[in-house]
């Protein structure tokens, strides 16, 4: 009898962890290219954030309706004062190593991607994850971390292989959660919260890999970490600046201290090639990011780059550096995209694009790294000498630095774009991105001549702006194809990221709290809807036949389909 | 690297406006955090034990290291030190300062485990962070020549206003030269940390055409790619559908002269335009 049960527990137990690593997502799902679901950050290992989808077309756009709206609340829950489903959400399942008296402020902001598996939402926000139905919003399971603290500015999604989901923590945890119930599997420590890292990023999923990086503004060494996804065992761990004596890049910093306090966070996800199993990603500033002498008069390697890691590894087979001696905080983190296609008649190439926040575009070779397009795509950004260097670098202008008495620079801090994804349609072979044109004046404030750390050292105060619009480049010549600027007046903040689909539609919110459809070929409005300020970039997917398009707006998401 | 948060006040386009939280509310019994900076301070450590660590800290380490632990000639800084950020009680710290770094430079010291735990009482009371408010102490930024100004004040800003007439008494009104300064760059600006601008810009303006041909005329209290709003003379709110170039609009916003002229200006013109606006009284 005894042992009769011990079988069926076994059989039972058995049954449920065939379940765990064989159903859910495979990774194997991930290699294909973005259409019925959105399984992790970009949708695929593109980055393109291109949809197959397209019930939703330039001719039924106008019928876009409002299919559900759902507000998340953050935060460990109402507790035994809930009611029970189905009269009220389900109860928060509560993890984390802080005490519970660390209160954050601000409301919930949903700034990330939201993951479409099996008709499951999974949504994020700092120190909380949801599980919604995708049918009509429904909350199924949320869970919350309870926080030590640490910097609370974002998180930009979970990342799921089988069953299980990861995200990261302000607090430097990578944690695991089942997917079907809510329920923290175990939670690793993945950064020093004494050394002031802070962890926002998505994690991506690749294989039998988990792939997170860190972020950090005071002066530390940035880093992206592989972990199995079953144990959370680490795998490699690829360091983005030099920490050994013999280091590549060391010879571009003052010295080996300097280069191990240098910063380059890559705290956005990259983007994956099968072919050659290199996962592409940016790099952040370097640190200190204003008063840089400390750092030397190099090129502060491997900071501000687009940098290639064999996934296997965790080598690095090239990079390209964006903004070599970055000195105003200017990222090059931005997700990059990948392209395929004939290249001004030299036939076939595999390219990644990228748009850094300092204004300049670039197309690469992402076999070799080798540029073969600069472009400024900024009209107004003045940080950098009119001519690029041989190898298709801006230069830097150092008296555009800061001044005692005030630099007039642009772009202000925001930079010319940031972290809200762009997309690409091969449709019309364009690259999409929102740009921000701005003035800031850069205040020395520290005349110590060691300098500052992190973000100090300068009072930053804006001038004002010039304008905000989407843009359209054309990755084979660099050229913007167009660019529709947001009429307004007073206050003006950034667009939103960008989604398109093969119903030749680009989806994004504007600055004044519309979201937006776009014809793809010339920037003109097809149909809009005014939910507030869009917080992440829209995405696409399919349930029950009918195509969704997903935006958040704050602590809201809003799903529109066809009346 | 994130960009930071941005003052609600602020002009500037940055995209990350949208991050804006509101000001943490206090409760009792809790500790609240701001979304930029929440790394808890350490716990306040044994005062005499500070002590004894600043003597002993003062006499063999302030010569590499710097008084103010910031790094010195010879010696890194050990303020945003990995080691000295992970130490609690100078169980990381008791190693490196026992057996020096020969392969860097630095000797070993004898010190006890209590000694090096009095140093890293010490070294601990230093707080690292990028943002230090007692280190903003910049010198003025009154740098320009007044001279040199008055002839870029002719030629770029003579054509509407006046140092006799509007301007007459700037520097007297805006006494803070970098606020004077921003607030010449773009009026509106440089207010922040709460505090209302100097100078409140005029609003922009429109004249709208209807297809009937009526011309509604009010300042602008909204606009978008779809809709603009307007208070018409009367105080009324009237507002219009835009689609495509229906209805005509024609705007007027006075800032546009001094968004133009944003790209044009040396470094060198900013600061001689602000050095003759100071003497503006």
């Amino acid at each position: 009898m005894r042992t009769r049960l011990l079988v069926v527990i076994f059989v039972l137990a058995c049954a449920s962890w065939m379940t765990a690593a064989e159903g859910g997502l495979d990774p194997a799902a991930l290699l294909k290219p973005l259409s019925d679901s959105w399984p992790s950050y970009s949708g695929d290992y593109t980055g393109r954030r291109y949809s197959a989808l397209k019930q939703v077309d330039q001719s039924t756009v106008k019928h876009l309706s409002l299919a559900w709206t759902a507000r998340l609340a953050g935060g460990p829950g109402a507790g035994g004062a809930a009611l029970p489903p189905p009269f009220g959400p389900p109860p928060t399942v509560v993890g984390g190593e802080g005490r519970g008296d660390v209160v954050v402020g601000g409301a919930t902001q949903i700034k990330g991607a939201i993951l479409e598996v099996e008709n499951v939402l999974y949504v994020t926000a700092p120190d909380n994850v949801w599980a919604l139905d995708a049918r009509d919003g429904h909350e199924i399971w949320h869970y919350f971390w309870k926080t030590k603290g640490g910097t609370h500015i974002g998180n930009r999604g979970a990342a799921m292989w089988h069953n299980y989901l990861y995200f990261v923590t302000p607090d430097d945890y990578f944690v695991s959660i089942d997917a079907r119930t809510g329920r923290e599997r175990w939670h690793k420590e993945a950064a020093s919260f004494a050394q002031q890292y802070f962890l926002t990023s998505a994690p991506m999923t690749i294989g039998d890999h988990v792939i997170v990086g860190t972020g950090n503004d005071l002066d530390s060494p940035g880093y992206l970490t592989s972990y199995d996804p079953e144990t959370g065992e680490q795998q490699w761990r690829f360091y983005t600046v030099p920490m050994n004596p013999g280091d590549a890049g060391l010879e571009t910093w003052r010295n080996l201290d300097a280069a191990r306090h240098g910063g380059g966070h890559p705290w956005l996800p990259g983007v994956y090639d099968p072919d050659t199993h290199l996962y592409i990603f940016g790099t952040g500033n370097p640190t200190p990011a204003y008063t840089s002498q400390t750092r030397g008069e190099g090129d502060n390697l491997f900071t501000c780059a687009i940098v290639a890691v064999n996934v296997d590894t965790g080598q690095m087979a090239w990079y390209y550096q964006t903004s070599p001696h970055d000195t105003h905080d200017w990222d090059s983190a931005q997700t990059p995209v990948l392209v395929d296609g004939d290249f001004r008649g030299s036939g076939p190439r595999r390219m990644v694009l990228t748009a850094s926040r300092n204004g300049y575009y670039f197309t690469l070779d992402r076999q070799t790294g080798e540029r073969m397009i600069t472009s400024k795509f900024s009209a107004t950004v003045n940080w950098a000498k009119p001519e690029l260097n041989p190898r298709g670098q801006p230069v830097r202008d150092a008296s555009k630095d800061y001044d005692v008495g005030g630099a007039l620079v642009s772009s202000a801090n925001g930079g010319a774009t940031n972290w809200p994804p762009p997309s690409y349609s091969p449709d019309t072979g364009l690259f999409y991105v929102p740009l921000s044109e701005s003035y800031a004046m850069y205040y020395l404030s520290e005349t110590d001549p060691r300098g500052a750390m992190g973000l100090g050292g300068k009072d930053e105060v804006s001038v004002g702006s010039l304008g905000n619009y989407i843009i359209a480049i054309d990755p084979k010549t660099g050229r913007t194809a167009w660019r529709h600027k947001f009429r307004t007046v007073g206050v003006a903040r950034g667009a939103s990221g960008l989604l398109t689909t093969a119903g030749r539609l680009l989806f994004g919110g504007d600055v004044s709290g519309n979201f937006v459809a776009f014809d793809p070929a010339n920037g003109n409005p097809l149909w809009h809807a005014r939910i507030g300020q869009v917080t992440n970039a829209p995405e696409t997917y399919l349930v029950d036949g009918r195509q969704h398009i997903l935006v958040a707006a704050g602590d809201t998401l809003y799903a529109f389909t066809l009346d | 690297m994130r960009t930071p948060l941005i003052s609600a006040i602020c002009l500037c386009a940055a995209l990350v406006a949208v991050l804006h939280a509101q000001p943490p509310q206090g409760r009792g019994g809790t500790v609240v955090t701001s979304p930029r900076n929440a790394y808890p301070d350490r716990p306040a450590g044994d005062p005499d034990a500070i002590e004894r660590g600043r003597a002993l800290y003062s006499v063999n380490c302030a010569f590499c290291h710097g008084a103010d632990t910031r790094g010195g000639d010879s010696g890194p800084s050990l303020l945003r030190s990995g080691v000295v950020l992970d130490d609690r009680n100078g169980e990381l710290i008791a190693p490196v300062v026992q057996n020096g770094r020969p392969d860097r430079g630095m000797p070993k010291f004898g010190f006890s485990a209590d000694q090096v735990a009095d140093v890293a009482a010490f070294i601990h009371t230093f707080r690292a962070a990028g943002y230090d408010e007692s280190r903003q102490k910049p010198p003025s930024i009154l740098v320009g020549d007044a001279k040199a100004g008055e002839a870029v004040f002719s030629a770029k800003c003579a054509s509407c206003h006046s140092a006799t007439g509007d301007l007459r008494g700037i520097a007297t009104k805006v006494a803070d030269d970098k606020l004077l300064q921003q607030t010449w760059l773009m009026p509106g600006s440089g207010g922040g940390r709460g505090a209302p601008p100097p100078v409140v810009p005029p609003a922009p303006t429109a004249v709208v055409t209807l297809p009937s041909g009526a011309r509604v005329e009010g300042r602008v209290t909204y606009l978008d790619d779809f809709m603009l709003a307007l208070t018409t003379a009367d105080g009324a709110h009237r507002s219009f559908r835009i689609e495509g170039n229906t209805p005509k609009i024609e705007l007027k916003d006075p800032l546009d002269a001094h968004r133009a002229l944003l790209g044009s200006y040396s470094d060198r013109d900013v600061h001689n335009v602000t050095a003759y606006l100071a003497t503006l009284k």
